[in-house]
């Protein structure tokens, strides 16, 4: 296929056009002996070892810009899977891949982003090994939506999650916090501002092994839409306690905070693409601490909090001067402010 | 009207329209400077910390005054 | 960050917060606080964000006051916005404050989720790029704000204008700081002692539009910038002035303002805009003079013409009665110092900022939604709501 060519909905139909884009260009790109069976299904021989258990989970990509500094929406629909699986203590084994292209979207940059997604499928150590392409008419998607499925396999004896959670439990961030929203924002043309800011999109299943061993990790949860708020909100509720933040604990990156300050954010609200907050036991947190910073995934982590006693709301923060906020749950879309 | 940000000018982008660059904090963005340049080249400007209000310098930051303002005072003094 | 930081730090905030003690201490005995009114929302969102008034003595509390454009803004301009918004081969520019303003028609959140051409932009100068980028689009911008707002939107209509543009207009909706200033000092039963005055709008008009407010009412104003640091100097000047007996108005926020203002923001203004004979402000009425609006030089920027094509022509009176005239509705109470936003019985029940019916829970800034936002520990009565 020529490089300037588009996707038509034609290809999208069943046919020879369909076949043509998957042979030349989606196949090639997933290259694995599974995949290359080329049935309606994934054929996988997987054996539980006694007190292993399955993982499954599944995720949709919609980012815009597709492509963006620190990544695309290729590698964030491998890596944002693998993290789900991985924040359970699964090591991910297999991903379908769903992808639902907008008719005029074009080819040279569907290539590029299966390059990519495969690239990061291999990076992680998965296999890509069904999937399933769709076009639809100009304006149904917005250029490229995708959806990726992920099965992992969790050993015997590891049991984090939010039902582990406990009063008192410490909470750790694994590094600066809104790098991938800043960066969505900084990219989004009619906003027109540059800097020092890249999203941090990673697989974090390498970091999450070493965290399990451990002891006292109760829950790991990696934050993406709504940034650490959202994750706040969840554990502060699963664990019918109140989430206590040290405002000035939280580690924000200084362009971070800068494109924040211009437009009027929090950068609590920004989404990450590639950091965990862990509750721990008290007695562990400087272990785990260690642990983070042992690790380049986890060289800005930082102890920003705890769960305490259950008060009128779910999240508080202690502010700059000591003075106690409530830190409101995440409510629609962020938009800039000029007031 | 209020949110407005101290940001200093990096490099002039545009001199007949005194458009420039300014860093806050790390963040690049283009901003107006006819608000403040008064009869002086743009070129000037470089170096300078402004204020800026939706895209334009409103102002031009003292740093003397800035310094003055952190002081405590330890008796009232007529500001005006 | 420069001249951000070392105006939030922690030791001289506390400082700070000691001499105001010291001086609250030293004021004559009263049954009710003294109340400060910090006029702009920008004050409003420092003090909320910072917790500045929890940090403050007994007897002097922070009034939360109507300089809030978004908060002010009528229904009938977004009812424009919206009409404006859903012409075919439009775009309406819009800042993100004015993006959840609800109007008769809703807001132009949903307005673009139902298909209108709705863009976020930082400044008018990116609503301007726009034009450019899109000529066979018409672009329209909702140009709102106080004074500090005006000389960018006068900017990028010149620019406009320069360039021969033809796809660009204005929906001009800027309005002046002093008019509610006086509709509010007139109310005889308003307790105010003193005012923290915007210091982003006097930068560009200088004191001029504070004058009156010691002249004519013996109340003492100071200028202030917008950090932890600049509101608590503001805070401590005006009980000094209040001891004192004083009435004048005095610039805490000596790094950019001066007592002139700059008149290389106010030049491209006049040029543009002249007074209007009256604007809207939604919670106070209509105030004469209080607006700005094109010259005739310039009205080929008007946006307005364009509403007699539009798919719904939206009135230029709100057609469907706001909470304002539900007599439960206290917002004139809570923007006069009467009450707290907490004490208003739609708080947190039919008015909240997802559901906004008066003009301070509108904006993120309004004092009920800052309330809302920073304080709301289970409303005024204790229980908490979950939905």
């Amino acid at each position: 296929m020529a490089r300037t060519e588009r996707i038509s909905l034609a290809q999208g139909s069943g046919g020879e056009p369909m076949q043509r884009l998957l042979r030349e260009l989606i196949w090639p790109a997933f290259d694995n002996p599974i995949l290359a069976r080329q049935e309606d299904q994934a054929r996988l021989a997987l054996e539980l070892q006694p007190g292993e258990q399955l993982a499954f989970t599944t995720d949709s990509f919609v980012v815009t810009p597709l492509q963006f500094p620190g990544g695309d929406i290729g590698s964030l629909a491998v890596q944002g899977t693998v993290n789900d699986l991985a924040v359970g203590g699964a090591v991910a084994r297999y991903l379908s891949c769903a992808l639902i292209i907008e008719e005029g979207l074009p080819v040279a940059l569907l290539r590029d982003i299966c390059l990519s997604l495969a690239k990061a499928a291999r990076e992680a150590g998965v296999q890509v090994v069904t999937g399933d392409t769709k076009v639809v008419p100009r304006g149904a998607a917005d250029g490229l939506f995708i959806n990726t499925s992920g099965l992992g396999i969790i050993s015997a004896g590891i049991d984090t999650g939010t039902h582990r959670l406990m009063q008192d439990d410490c909470l750790i961030v694994s590094g600066p916090i809104g790098d991938h929203g800043a960066a969505i924002l900084a990219s989004r043309q009619e906003l027109a501002i540059s800097g020092d800011l890249r999203s941090d999109c990673a697989n974090l299943s390498p970091l999450i092994q070493t965290l399990l061993p451990v002891p006292g990790l109760h829950a790991l949860r990696d934050m993406t839409r709504g940034g650490l708020n959202a994750v706040l909100h969840e554990f502060a509720g699963a664990a019918g306690t109140t989430a206590v933040v040290n405002e000035s604990a939280v580690p924000v990156r200084p362009a971070v905070r800068g494109l924040c300050e211009l437009l009027g954010l929090d950068p609590l609200q920004l989404a990450c693409e590639g950091r965990l907050l862990a509750a721990v036991a008290p007695g562990q947190a400087e272990p785990l601490l260690q642990q983070l910073h042992a690790h380049p995934m986890g060289q800005g982590a930082a102890i920003i909090g705890r769960l305490a006693p259950r008060r009128n709301v779910p999240v508080i923060l202690n502010g700059l001067y000591g003075i106690e906020r409530t830190l409101a749950p995440v409510s629609g879309e962020l938009l800039p402010r000029i007031c | 009207m209020c949110l407005a940000i101290p940001a200093c000018v990096v490099s002039i982008s545009d001199a007949s329209h005194c458009l420039a660059i300014a860093d806050s904090g790390g963040v690049q963005r283009q901003i107006d400077l006819s608000c403040i340049a008064g009869d002086a080249p743009a070129e000037d400007l470089i170096g300078r910390w402004v204020l800026v209000h939706v895209g334009v310098a409103l102002a031009l930051i003292s740093d003397d005054e800035a310094r003055a303002s952190l002081e405590l005072w330890s008796q009232l003094q007529d500001l005006q | 960050m420069k001249y951000v930081d070392e105006f939030r730090a922690p030791e001289v905030v506390a400082r700070l917060v000691d001499k105001i003690r010291q001086s609250a201490a030293a004021l004559p005995p009263r049954e009710h606080p003294w109340q400060l009114m910090e006029i702009c929302g920008g004050h409003t969102h420092t003090i909320f964000r910072f917790g500045l008034d929890q940090l403050l003595p007994d007897n002097i509390e922070f009034i939360h006051g109507p300089g809030c454009p978004v908060c002010v803004l009528p229904q009938s301009v977004i009812d424009q916005a919206v009409a404006l918004a859903q012409r075919p081969d439009t775009l309406l520019c819009s800042y993100g404050d004015a993006m959840r303003v609800p109007g008769y028609h809703g807001s132009l959140l949903q307005a673009r989720a139902d298909g209108a051409r709705v863009q976020v932009v930082y400044s008018p100068r990116d609503a301007l790029d726009m034009a450019r980028r899109y000529p066979d689009t018409q672009v329209v911008f909702l140009a709102i704000g106080f004074e500090t707002t005006a000389p960018a939107t006068a900017l990028a209509i010149l620019a406009a204008a320069r360039e021969g543009l033809t796809n660009f207009r204005v929906l001009c909706h800027l309005v002046l700081i002093e008019p509610p200033l006086r509709a509010l000092l007139a109310d005889p039963d308003l307790r105010i002692d003193g005012f923290i005055g915007p210091g982003h709008v006097s930068l560009v008009t200088g004191n001029a539009p504070f004058e009156f407010i010691p002249t004519e009412y013996h109340k003492p104003v100071v200028i202030s910038g917008f950090e932890p640091v600049d509101l608590l100097q503001s805070v401590l000047l005006l009980l000094e002035q209040l001891q004192q007996g004083q009435a004048r108005i005095q610039i805490q926020y000596r790094r950019v303002a001066t007592a002139q203002g700059n008149p290389g923001a106010r030049t491209p203004v006049t040029e543009v805009f002249e007074p209007a004979p009256q604007a809207e402000w939604r919670g106070l009425g209509p105030l004469p003079h209080s607006g700005l609006q094109l010259r005739p030089g310039y009205r080929d920027f008007d946006a307005t013409p364009l509403l007699q094509d539009s798919p719904q022509p939206a009135s230029l009176q709100p057609t469907v009665p706001s909470a304002e005239a539900d007599p439960r509705c206290r917002c004139a109470a809570v923007l006069s110092g009467k009450l707290k936003p907490g004490e208003c019985p739609l708080f947190g029940r039919e008015c909240t900022p997802d559901t906004p019916l008066g003009a301070l829970m509108v904006s993120s800034e309004g004092a009920c939604a800052a309330w809302y936002q920073y304080r709301h520990q289970g409303a005024a009565n204790g229980s908490h709501r979950t939905d």
